[in-house]
């Protein structure tokens, strides 16, 4: 008897194949509808492109080899690349992309996008590829140190919207410290603990006194706000040559690697501090999903009282998780200072930290996905950079908003499929 | 102890204390000469406690006298209260429909781009431009918000990144602008626009800065109570903030709730932009919105999300911008301290069980609970 | 192993979940802990296994004083626990559920994902728990989880295994799969608990029972003492079995037809599969099935909550697809939805404003878009009257109230208008005995003024004792509808999907256990 009602509990009905319901139809016209405007101005870029050559400067190394530049005609590249875009926002919209076709084809459109755009803005001029790429990475390291943080302390599901405070923090510390100290190291340990002390304070707020998450975030970026403008104010303003003159990480070329036209000279001639950014990003997608510190960071993220009920110490981890987020929001905060500028000065970090969390929402709440983010939120502002020295016509003001704008319609778009750990933001009460 | 408003501010008052007993460490530890005192303290105490005693005490007299020592003071509060409360009743307005409004900054800054704008390029008689300039600033933060509002009920996309990034878009617009001739003054090279006519200045009390503005706040306060309070909007609004879905069940459109509560929240921050521009700077500059957007949210939240906790707060924090100012100039203790204060007392009220713990106050019932994560 | 409880004592507040209690488990014996919903069952469940502290009293296990002060050390003295509510990660795989808290790791806490999965095939041999190691749990039936829950327990070698309500979400057919396997484990010396509300199975499983009243223990009984005796044991008062409900004599025409409805999740599947059926005015037609198997999708596309993707939703001729809940509501539609704290109403809100939740922009309660509180608080208090509510007052908010008096919140508000349909989802779960009486009568009352009734219910009795037709659901199809007097198996038999006719034929060659008792108790 047992036999047949086993044999009837597993039915052998097909699985169903997959349909689209009708929020998801919409979500798809929606999605299209914008890709197919983008693509639209893409067009009119292309259509108003300059019939000139335009070059992209590879490489000051190889100045009289042939990899030393790309020349393209920009009107029919700038064409035939919008085209492209067309095309696939026309795909979306009427058959909808998904899986990894879907991602190779965004990914297609958005680099066919952004070079139709280049072509229309550098068209009889040189645009520097390989200082553009550098740049990215370093406007993005401290990007994708951010919200490496936030995805360790979101996948705890602890929120963190204080990553611009763990940034000011860190900065501050480190600029003051490694000039007191004379050694950059020094600043850099400084930087950590510096993250770290905010994360305690989220932390402790978060975990033990239930404190709403997002709005413990914006209270500790005032918070840290305040308290590294006061200090600066108070004694480092005055005298900078003792407080506040750190220096800059030198670059540390990588044997070999550092030789490599374009991509050499873009990841391997770093400082260390680049070169640390490469490790963690290495190190927590490794770590959350291979390791048992990092299945159990994902459980009380998800479902903290099944976590609980197998024995596992929810606030425990959950603390674990944001701290070591300090470490790497701390990092991030040190290559203000230390990294790249050489000097702290008042709210310099001007917003990186709220970036770094649209990078980690973007990014789906995935390491490797936040990074690409980043890196894409890097290239947008170093772009605006780029685009002022070769002087085109858009203002820079406007580009200065793009990331900013993709953000709002990436959320807008994206919304949906895009998912955070189910109890982020919940404070964990037993019984 | 037994009723919850006692209870409330009792901990209100009682985080303030904390929080100035933390500024007070802050002041003692960052002064050179303070400091220098404590390296003897095991030798020779007094000096170090004599020292702490008159940096702190100077510090917070000078920041007392500044913000209610006498009626020039006291109009001082209420000009820095007047933008606060305004932004901080749309950021309370949101939160009671279930929404984080952080784009109080944003909102404020198209409320006053858009008022500034009407304020200096019409000649019109003098009632009415003033009315149609805080019409515009009522439109542009209601444009700015309601984009939200609507981006949220249409695609759910959720509003804290939503305003965060329309901070920075309507900054960098405002910034733009002022390079172009739309906003920029004749003549004129860095980023500054031409000083509101007269005609749309709202009238001060004489002697001071204390400008109509603050009369118009209040009257704003009485609209959002009678909303929130009496009108079946506030009803629907107030039953999607506690619970969306069983709104949604209950015939409400919760998407309609969002936009109106996001719609409203705009105006009354576009509202505080209007009464910077057409109460204080006259002309438009980046810095209009100064941090008034930012404090904003402690207002709403020192303030309990309620009408008559903002107008409380946003005085509280009125009074402590005033004072700092006059702190700074007496006793060179940085303005920024005052910013350090607003968090740290935000921080303790936000978590009552700490302030409890310290003050030794019988824990009863629970917190207000906003709103949760991303999925909500 | 053997399990003692010596004067366990556990209080919330002012509240005693749990007075006293004394309880012996045997060695390998199947003990069951009867009591109605807010007996404080669960609670002593929870102390027992470390996720609540006990103020009061001691554990014995094999005559050692054991104190569980977390989760982690009741697993380790041989504790294990299948959760009414199940503690898996959704998006982990059955492998990782099952391994998580006892990873085995490979040197610098690297994951030894093939021993997991090793282990999972182990132990579904064993003990005949077919399950796919790879499998992610969202993916899987509840049935199916309900195993991983099991297994998990298992992996840690429990000597004392605690099931709280675990035949929710079984049929039948399931049911006797599960006994199979408490059986094997009693022959190996396991300890099984099993905790339920449910007279019936109860006596098909039990070696004793000990029945629990208001955090008490009213008496440990052998299985043969008879329904009625435990039903008045569990209730302190005679209890009726039946629902005094004669077949509606005011039998009218189709209100409600639906034809062809197809929903689609939003993970692309089907979640309504072309379902077809007509309710008529004076009529409950009660919807059984599992639990996932479409219920709550139809319900809420009948609402208009979520969007139908095909076919036709008629209400006295009136098309509703495409219309929102509110034109659903005005159709006149009452609604009491399954989740009612999440859908039903607004916990912070006063009894008062949730009673006029879905009616106060009309008059009286507002005019010209104002408020009239006094209004309100008139019509509070003639509900809270009208339906027994026990409140301190109007303005108590509604999470401050008993399950059952929200319920009777709900069902004021829902009832307080004329209707042409009523559709009740899940109308008494988690209430007591007298709520569920009083919500049972009410329905009833509401079907013979001539509504039309539609009743969702994972529990066959409520099912059966209330339907005059029944609906079985199986992966978001209607099997078959059949009359109120079809066996328990032969309905059994439909839910894991087999049409009435095979299933009547199956359900007579395979008598379960449960079933054999149900039909014979009619």
């Amino acid at each position: 008897m047992n036999d047949a009602t086993t044999t009837l509990t597993r039915e052998t009905a097909p699985v169903p194949a997959t349909l689209e319901s009708p929020d998801e139809r919409r979500r798809r016209i929606r999605m299209g509808v914008l890709a197919l405007v983008l693509a639209g101005i893409g067009v009119l870029l292309a259509a108003f492109t300059a019939p000139e050559t335009v070059t992209f400067a590879l490489s000051g190394q190889l100045a009289d080899s042939p990899l030393s530049a790309i020349k393209l005609p920009a009107l029919p590249v700038a064409l035939a690349l919008a085209a492209c875009t067309v095309a696939v926002a026309l795909a979306h919209l009427l058959r909808g992309l998904s899986g990894r076709l879907g991602v190779l084809l965004w990914a297609v459109f958005g680099l066919a996008f952004v070079v139709t755009f280049l072509c229309w803005a550098a068209a009889g001029k040189t645009f520097p590829l390989t200082n553009q790429l550098q740049g990215t990475l370093n406007l993005a390291t401290p990007l994708i140190l951010g919200a490496l943080a936030g995805v360790l302390c979101e996948r705890a599901g602890v929120i963190n919207v204080a990553i611009e405070g763990q940034f000011l923090a860190g900065a501050f510390a480190a600029a003051v410290l490694a000039t007191v100290t004379g050694s950059l190291l020094a600043g850099v340990v400084a930087a950590v603990l510096a993250g770290v002390l905010i994360a305690a304070m989220l932390a402790v707020f978060a975990i033990r006194y239930r404190v709403n998450q997002v709005v413990l975030g914006v209270v500790l970026v005032v918070f840290a706000s305040g308290i590294t403008g006061f200090l600066f104010d108070q004694f480092v303003k005055g005298e900078s040559a003792k407080f506040n003159n750190p220096g800059v990480m030198s670059a540390v070329p990588i044997p070999v690697l550092s030789s490599i036209p374009v991509i050499g000279e873009t990841f391997f001639r770093q400082t260390l501090l680049v070169y640390t950014m490469y490790a963690a990003v290495a190190i927590v997608t490794f770590v959350l999903f291979k390791t048992r510190w990092g299945l159990r960071v994902r459980a009380v993220g998800e479902h903290p009282r099944a976590a609980d009920t197998v024995g596992i110490k929810v606030l425990r981890v959950r603390y674990q998780a944001v701290l070591a987020g300090g470490v790497v929001a701390g990092l991030g905060g040190a290559f203000f200072t230390v990294g790249f500028t050489g000097g702290f000065d008042k709210d310099l970090t001007a917003g990186q930290g709220f970036i770094a969390l649209a990078a980690l929402i973007m990014g789906r709440w995935h390491p490797l996905g936040a990074t690409i983010a980043a890196l894409f939120f890097g290239f947008t502002q170093q772009l605006q950079g780029q685009l002022q020295i070769i002087e085109t016509p858009i203002p820079s003001e406007l580009l200065i908003m793009a990331p900013y704008l993709a953000t709002v319609v990436a959320v807008a778009g994206l919304v949906g499929r895009v998912r955070a750990p189910k109890a982020d933001g919940e404070p964990y009460v037993k019984g | 102890m037994s009723r919850p408003w006692v209870r409330e501010l009792v901990v209100s008052f009682a985080a303030v204390i904390l929080a100035l007993v933390v500024g007070a460490v802050l002041i003692i530890v960052s002064d050179a000469d303070v400091a220098a005192t404590w390296g003897y303290f095991f030798s020779y105490p007094p000096d170090a406690l004599q020292a702490s005693w008159t940096a702190v005490s100077d510090a917070y007299t000078s920041l007392f006298l500044g913000a209610l020592g006498g009626w020039k003071p006291i109009s001082e509060t209420l000009v820095q209260a007047t933008p606060l409360i305004c932004a901080g009743l749309g950021v309370s307005l949101a939160f009671r429909a279930g929404l984080f409004n952080i784009g109080a900054q944003g909102q404020l800054i198209a409320g006053a781009l858009c008022a500034g704008w009407v304020g200096f390029s019409f000649e019109l008689p003098v009632v009415v431009h003033l009315l149609l300039a805080l019409a515009a600033g009522l439109f542009g933060g209601a444009v700015w918000g309601g984009l939200v509002g609507l981006l949220k009920a249409r695609t759910g996309a959720h509003e804290v990144i939503l305003t965060i990034m329309l901070n920075y878009v309507a900054l960098y617009l405002l910034q733009w602008l002022l390079t172009t001739d739309v906003l920029q003054r004749p003549g004129r090279n860095d980023p500054i626009s031409p000083v509101v006519e007269q005609t749309a200045q709202f009238p001060n009390w004489p002697g001071t800065r204390l400008h109509l503005g603050f009369l118009v706040a209040l009257l704003a306060v009485a609209a959002v109570w009678w909303l929130l309070a009496r009108s079946t909007t506030g009803f629907q609004l107030r039953a999607v903030g506690a619970n969306p879905e069983a709104a949604r069940t209950a015939g409400m459109s919760v998407g309609r709730a969002y936009t109106i509560a996001m719609l409203a929240a705009g105006a009354l921050a576009g509202l505080a932009g209007a009464q910077q521009v057409l109460g204080t700077d006259y002309p438009l500059t980046d810095g209009i919105a100064g941090s008034v957007g930012f404090d904003s949210i402690t207002v709403a939240l020192l303030g309990r999300a309620s009408p008559i906790g903002t107008v409380v707060a946003g005085l509280v924090f009125g009074a402590l911008n005033a004072g700092g100012l006059q702190m700074q100039l007496q006793t060179q203790t940085p303005l920024t301290l005052t910013t350090v204060l607003q968090a740290t007392i935000v921080l303790f009220i936000a978590a009552p069980a700490l302030v409890r713990a310290v003050f030794r106050i019988r824990a009863e019932g629970t917190g207000t609970v906003l709103a949760k994560g991303w999925n909500a | 192993m053997k399990l003692e409880l010596r004067g366990l004592t556990k209080r919330f507040g002012s509240l005693v979940a749990n007075d006293h209690i004394d309880l012996t488990v045997e060695s390998g014996e199947i003990h069951c802990l009867l009591g109605e919903n807010g007996a404080g069952k669960s609670t002593l469940m929870n102390v027992l296994y470390g996720l609540l502290q006990p103020d009061e009293g001691s554990v014995l296990l094999d005559g050692e004083p054991l104190t569980c002060t977390s989760p982690g050390a009741a697993i380790a003295a041989g504790i294990g626990m299948v959760h009414q509510h199940f503690m898996l990660v959704p998006v982990f795989t059955v492998a990782e559920n099952v391994m998580l808290g006892r990873e085995r790791t490979r040197g610098l806490g690297v994951l030894d994902q093939r021993a997991a999965r090793t282990l999972v095939r182990e132990l579904s041999e064993r003990y005949g728990l077919a399950v796919d190691p790879d499998a992610r749990v969202e993916d899987i039936p509840v049935g199916v989880q309900q195993r991983v829950e099991i297994l998990k327990a298992l992996a840690n070698e429990a000597k004392v295994l605690i099931l709280d309500e675990p035949t929710a979400v079984l049929t039948p057919q399931e049911i006797d799969e599960l006994i199979e396997v408490m059986r094997a484990l009693k022959r190996n010396g396991t300890s099984v608990i099993f905790i339920t509300h449910k007279l019936k199975e109860v006596r098909a499983i039990a070696d004793r029972i000990t029945v629990i009243r208001r955090g008490k223990v009213v008496a440990t009984v052998a299985p043969d003492t008879s329904e009625s005796e435990l039903a008045e044991l569990m209730v302190g008062r005679p209890v009726q079995l039946q629902v005094d409900k004669r077949a509606g004599t005011n039998l009218g025409g189709a209100k409600l037809a639906v034809e062809g409805l197809d929903v689609v999740d939003p993970q692309g599947f089907l979640a309504v599969d072309g379902v077809s059926f007509e309710v008529r005015g004076g009529e409950i037609l009660g919807i059984a099935g599992v639990q996932g198997n479409g219920q709550t999708e139809l319900v809420e596309a009948l609402m208009g909550l979520t969007a139908a993707a095909s076919g036709s939703v008629k209400l006295g001729g009136r098309e509703l697809v495409g219309a929102g809940p509110r034109e659903h509501l005005e159709a006149g539609i009452g609604y009491i939805p399954e989740d009612r704290s999440h859908d039903g109403y607004v916990g912070t809100f006063s009894v008062a404003e949730n009673l006029i939740l879905d009616l106060h922009s009309r008059a009286p309660f507002s005019r010209n878009g104002t408020l009239s509180p006094a209004a309100i608080r008139a019509n509070a208090a003639q509900r809270v009257e009208e339906f027994d509510v026990r409140t301190q007052s109007v303005e108590t908010e509604v999470s401050a109230l008993s399950g059952g008096n929200q319920q009777k919140v709900v069902l004021a508000r829902e009832l307080s208008r004329p209707l042409e349909l009523l559709i009740a989802a899940q109308p008494t779960r988690g209430l007591d005995v007298g709520s569920i009486e009083f919500v049972h009568n009410r329905i009833v009352r509401e079907r013979d003024q001539g509504t039309a009734v539609l009743i969702v219910s994972t529990e066959l009795e409520e099912i059966v004792a209330l339907s005059d037709r029944i609906a079985v659901m199986y992966r978001g199809r209607i099997v078959g509808i059949v009359g109120p007097d079809t066996s328990w198996d032969q309905l059994g038999c439909m839910m894991a999907g087999i049409p009435p006719e095979e299933a009547a034929q199956q359900a007579e060659e395979n008598p379960t256990v449960l079933g054999a008792l149900e039909d014979a108790h009619e």
